[in-house]
């Protein structure tokens, strides 16, 4: 498995190269370093100097790809690519446009992320799975078809609907907790509550589904029929054997959104309030720091590359037959 | 028992949402409303709460320019003056200084001339500015010295600073006295290149010596970058600027080129505040900007306020500076001020809060549902929420609605000193230039853009239709006859009212597009409107842009783009029409009239003149009137001007925006000030008040979630029956 591991672990710099090639050209089509002074030196009186100035500063005043006036390798190394990316790869995220410790930033504001994202994920599993669990023992009954319905109608609501709808009714009619903010420590709690149940709630329709399909998809297999026949209740061999057998393709789908945890929800924190890592990369975007958004996306590649590597390895774990090799 | 029951070894999990319960119990038992999102210490505090959507990006004085920016480092950095905070028009009175700067002109020779000599033979302005004595910075690690007098942080350890994560990290502070050197520490700051000021170009050419001063410190930054690599400090005090002198511990002197009057609206800008040189000394260690640790983040003022807590992401908190030498609250201000309540604190010491909570709002509607829960002192009003906060009588007046009335919310409006134009690139070979045709296009354009309907709909009623380029409230705006613009309005009944639209299709078929139609070549009349904004909400303004030029028979296409290819055309002079707008940094009608003046040209000079107008006559005038004094004289010139401008029609005026706030009950010393940034030491709050009211609009209602999760249990009770059935049938 080791070798394995190390085989991906190569494959992932070429596609981690791609990656950052891909965002410089995307980046830089729309923005130009010029266009960047401007945003950063504000829309007021900024002269020519002024923009060459903060260029150097920064490294801008460089050719993005190709230097023609270097030679030898520094046609290639003299360039704001070369410059800006090679750090990358040691996760030296450098400072940001408008001087900040990128990596200290992300250190700070994966917190607030991870705080809504890990109850999200978790109470989510547990409510879905339970919710398709019972469908799944109630099937072809009324209460199988009107969860298929009631799930569907759900799916079909967009996600800030809930985040609108949910804001509306527990904190503006009821009371209940604060609209929006965050605070540190234990203090954040109340801050999570609604987001945390929005986002469980919002996403009980896709993911209730899903499971259903997978467990129904079991629950007519020959082991099933086996467990029934040795007498065992139905709530055993739901969870023990279906849940069991269908824990394959539930892996796949939450494992490779791990590491993503990190990087956070672009709608919830920026209708809760809630500094996370979502927001700074929209921000990034919405203030042409590319800097941040070159290591943010970088950041999101790796993780993602972790994501399936780690979902490769759970397969061996809940299933004995699969060998990475 | 199986280990994996006992309640010590519970997964982790399990003992989350345990502690997440635990703590929402807590917080339900607390005394509050269970939805405030502060902390209940701060209860019956004398705290402002407001918010910000964006992070500041710089606090430091010598850079920051932008409204959001100025929000903050206005309450903490003291300029030598500031605006009344009452009286209007504007004014300029004392803040860091003892009274006004003592102006003297002097010829080429440097011989004093008497105050009312010809522009024309002032060679230099020399401004002498007095300190008030006494004034102390707020306590900074910066200034802190151990017991030999040595400063205890301007040499600390690497290591020391790489465990630094904020300010606060470093316990001992010290203060000392503002004296006149730190304010020409700071004007060197503004010349010195590598900092970027924005008001760096301008100063250049008003300040004696500044670009020589700004040549010698950027070569000898680089020279030191070099060789010291990073971000090295080059102390500039051993630089001298010679157009600022300081003539002794609280008196320096200013020499400026020439007469610029508009100088003393910049003296009331926190660029021109103190920097004690310890600040720079101490923030350019190395290590520190990586730890980001810098004067764009913790700044160091001496003004009523400091900022306690920078936390950008989540919120900022100003508190009150405890070694603030005290002002008064001001002791007169207009008529109706004192029935207003405005000056019952009059004479008192400011401030009258202990500190201001800004938190991190990115969206309208929770920010709306907040202030309306009591918990944001203060709101302007979206368009969103707009009919749920104001109407307007049958009689046009305007109103708040019974619900605002209900909950004691306020209002305050005023005339912005901002414009929105739509302008015509004068170098377009079609809507542009000199030549007749080309004028009499525009102002039939002039007169189909209605305004005032766009304002109705897109402003929901929030602007005055302009008349010219210069606001309400600023020197040269009249009312009456001269006031309004006769190749666009009639005066009826006093009032303006828009010329009938027969009136455009005839100077249109002057201009020689009878129809919207090229008279020579019979082709249909085509015109380009550059735009940024494209979105869904964009749509229907641009639409109704596009039926205005309509109704005239020109077919109006749109260019959208972003903001930076929107920039580039109106820096190329690509693009034909376009809608921009200003915000004044002074009430000076030279800040508005600049915008239209010929050196300013964006395509050629890469000024703020994105209309690229210029007309000699204009220009003269411009020139003649930007160094006067307010009086007859000048108010005659930029009669001329304006009636040029209108003449030409380089801008369709467009309006002047007008700013709606609504505050509650509790916070008082409110009056619209658009000029002045460092207006939070005059609030007053009554958190007694605000504790009652909010816990009288925020009580928790919980029993719509205990009927749920009945029904919920109801619901499931058929289910457990089918399942105790199928549990208890024998197998088929």
């Amino acid at each position: 498995m080791m070798a394995y591991i190390v085989r991906r672990v190569l494959y992932a710099i070429p596609i981690l190269i791609g990656v950052n090639v891909l965002t410089f050209l995307l980046f830089f089509v729309v923005n130009s370093p010029d266009d960047m002074a401007r945003m950063h030196l504000g829309m007021k009186r900024v002269t020519p100097e002024a923009i060459q100035t903060w260029k150097q500063e920064r490294g801008y005043d460089r050719p993005l790809l190709y230097n023609d006036a270097a030679e030898g390798v520094g046609r290639l190394t003299d360039t704001i690519f070369f410059q800006k990316s090679l750090k990358l790869f040691q996760f030296d995220f450098g400072s940001s446009d408008s001087g900040r410790d990128i990596g200290y930033d992300i250190s700070q504001r994966m917190w607030p992320s991870l705080a809504i994202a890990i109850p999200v994920l978790l109470v989510g599993l547990l409510v879905n799975i339970t919710y398709a669990l019972l469908i799944a023992f109630f099937r072809a009954t009324y209460i199988d078809f009107w969860s298929v319905v009631l799930l569907v109608a759900m799916m079909s609501i967009s996600g800030l609907f809930y985040i609108i709808g949910g804001q509306y009714l527990v904190s503006k009619l009821l009371h209940l907790v604060p609209i929006s903010g965050y605070d540190t420590g234990w203090a954040a709690a109340k801050f999570l509550v609604l987001p945390v149940v929005i986002g469980v709630v919002g996403g009980v329709g896709a993911g209730t589904r899903w499971y259903r399909t997978l467990f129904l998809e079991e629950i007519d297999k020959d082991y099933v029929r086996t467990a029934r026949a040795k007498g065992l209740s139905e709530p055993r061999v739901l969870f023990r054997h279906v849940l069991r057998n269908a824990l394959i393709p539930i892996l796949t789908g939450v494992v490779v959104v791990l590491p993503l945890l990190f990087m956070g929800s672009l709608i919830t924190e920026s209708f809760f309030g809630i500094p996370g890592l979502g927001s700074y990369t929209i921000d990034a975007i919405n203030s042409q720091d590319f800097a941040i958004v070159r290591a943010m996306v970088f950041l999101g590649s790796v993780l993602y590359i972790l994501g399936l590597l780690l979902t490769d390895i759970s397969y061996t774990l809940v299933d004995p037959r699969v060998r990475l090799s | 028992m199986h280990k994996a029951d006992s309640p010590r070894s519970l997964p982790t999990p399990f003992r989350f949402f345990l502690l997440l319960l635990t703590g929402l119990l807590l917080t339900g038992c607390s005394e509050g409303p269970w939805n405030n999102p502060y902390r209940a210490s701060e209860s019956g505090r004398s705290i402002v709460y407001s918010s910000f959507s964006e992070r500041p990006k710089h606090l430091d004085p010598a850079r920051a320019y932008s409204s959001n920016e100025y929000g903050f480092i206005a309450q903490i950095y003291e300029p030598p003056l500031q605006y009344h905070f009452l009286k209007r028009p504007y004014q300029l009175v004392p803040l860091a200084a003892t009274g006004l700067p003592r102006v003297t002109y002097l010829d080429e020779s440097g011989r004093p001339l008497p105050d009312d000599a010809p522009v024309e033979q002032i060679a230099f302005s020399d401004y002498e500015i007095r300190l008030r004595p006494g004034m102390r910075y707020q306590p900074h690690p910066a200034l802190a010295r151990d017991g030999e007098g040595r400063y205890r942080y301007h040499r600390l350890d690497r290591a020391v600073i790489d465990r630094l994560n904020t300010l606060q990290d470093l316990p001992a502070t010290g203060t000392r006295e503002v004296v006149a050197d730190d304010f020409v520490y700071q004007i060197k700051r503004i010349a010195f290149p590598p900092l970027n000021s924005p008001i760096a170009g301008v100063m250049q050419e008003y300040i004696v010596g500044f670009g020589d001063f700004a040549e010698r410190t950027g070569a000898a930054y680089q020279a030191l970058k070099r060789k010291q690599g990073g971000k090295p400090w080059l102390d500039l005090r051993d630089y001298e600027l010679s157009g600022v002198k300081v003539l002794d511990r609280y008196r320096l002197r200013i020499r400026l080129k020439g007469k610029y009057p508009q100088f003393r609206y910049w003296l009331a800008m926190p660029f021109f505040a103190p920097m004690p040189w310890e600040a720079e000394r101490f923030y350019h260690q190395p290590g520190m900007e990586r730890r980001n640790i810098s004067l764009d983040w913790y700044p160091i003022g001496s003004g009523p306020f400091m900022l306690g807590e920078n936390n950008p992401n989540l919120r900022m908190v100003l508190e009150a500076n405890p070694n603030y030498h005290g002002e008064a609250y001001p002791e007169d201000g207009d008529p109706g001020d004192a029935e207003a309540g405005l000056l019952r604190d009059a004479g008192k010491r400011m401030p009258f809060i202990e500190k201001a909570v800004y938190s991190l709002e990115k969206e309208s509607i929770p920010y709306w549902n907040k202030f309306l829960q009591g918990y944001y002192d203060t709101s302007g009003i979206s368009s969103d929420s707009f009919d749920q906060a104001v109407q307007f009588s049958d009689q046009g007046d305007l109103a708040l609605t019974d619900a605002m009335q209900a909950k004691g919310i306020s209002l305050q409006t005023a005339v912005t000193a901002s414009v929105y134009y739509m302008g015509f690139n004068m170098l377009d070979p079609v809507v542009g230039g000199e030549s007749e045709r080309a004028r009499l296009l525009r102002r039939a354009i002039s007169i189909a853009m209605d305004f005032e309907e766009y304002i109705a709909i897109f402003n929901n009623g929030r602007g005055v239709a302009a008349q010219g380029p210069i606001p309400p409230g600023i020197f040269g705006n009249e009312e009456g006859r001269e006031g309004i613009n006769p190749y666009v309005y009639d005066l009826v009944d006093g009032r303006p009212r828009r010329k009938p639209l027969e009136e455009a299709r005839r100077l249109l078929a002057e201009a020689g597009y009878p129809g919207g139609r090229d008279r020579t070549t019979g082709k249909p009349l085509i015109l380009y409107y550059d735009t940024t904004s494209a979105g869904p909400d964009g749509k229907a303004r641009l639409n109704w842009i596009r039926k205005q030029f309509a109704k005239l028979g020109i077919q109006l296409v749109i260019r959208a783009s972003d903001y930076n290819r929107f920039q580039e055309k109106m820096r190329k002079g690509t693009g034909q029409i376009f809608m921009w707008g200003w915000n004044a940094d002074y009430p000076d009608p030279e800040n508005f009239l600049f915008l239209l003046y010929g050196p300013n040209g964006k395509v050629e000079h890469g000024g703020e003149n994105a209309a690229n107008y210029s007309n000699p006559e204009f220009d003269r005038l411009f020139v003649a009137m930007k160094n006067m004094e307010d009086g007859p004289r000048r108010l005659e010139i930029i009669r001329r001007m304006v009636r040029i401008l209108r003449r030409d029609a380089p801008w369709v005026w467009g309006f002047f925006p007008k700013s709606f706030a609504l505050y509650h009950a509790w916070y008082r010393n409110v009056k619209p000030n658009l000029m002045a940034n460092n207006t939070l030491k005059y609030r007053r709050v009554d958190p007694r008040l605000r504790d009652d009211l909010r816990r009288q609009w925020n009580p928790p209602i919980v029993w719509p979630i205990l009927l749920g999760l009945l029904l919920l249990v109801v619901s499931a009770i058929p289910a457990v029956r089918v399942y105790l059935r199928r549990e208890g049938s024998s197998a088929r």
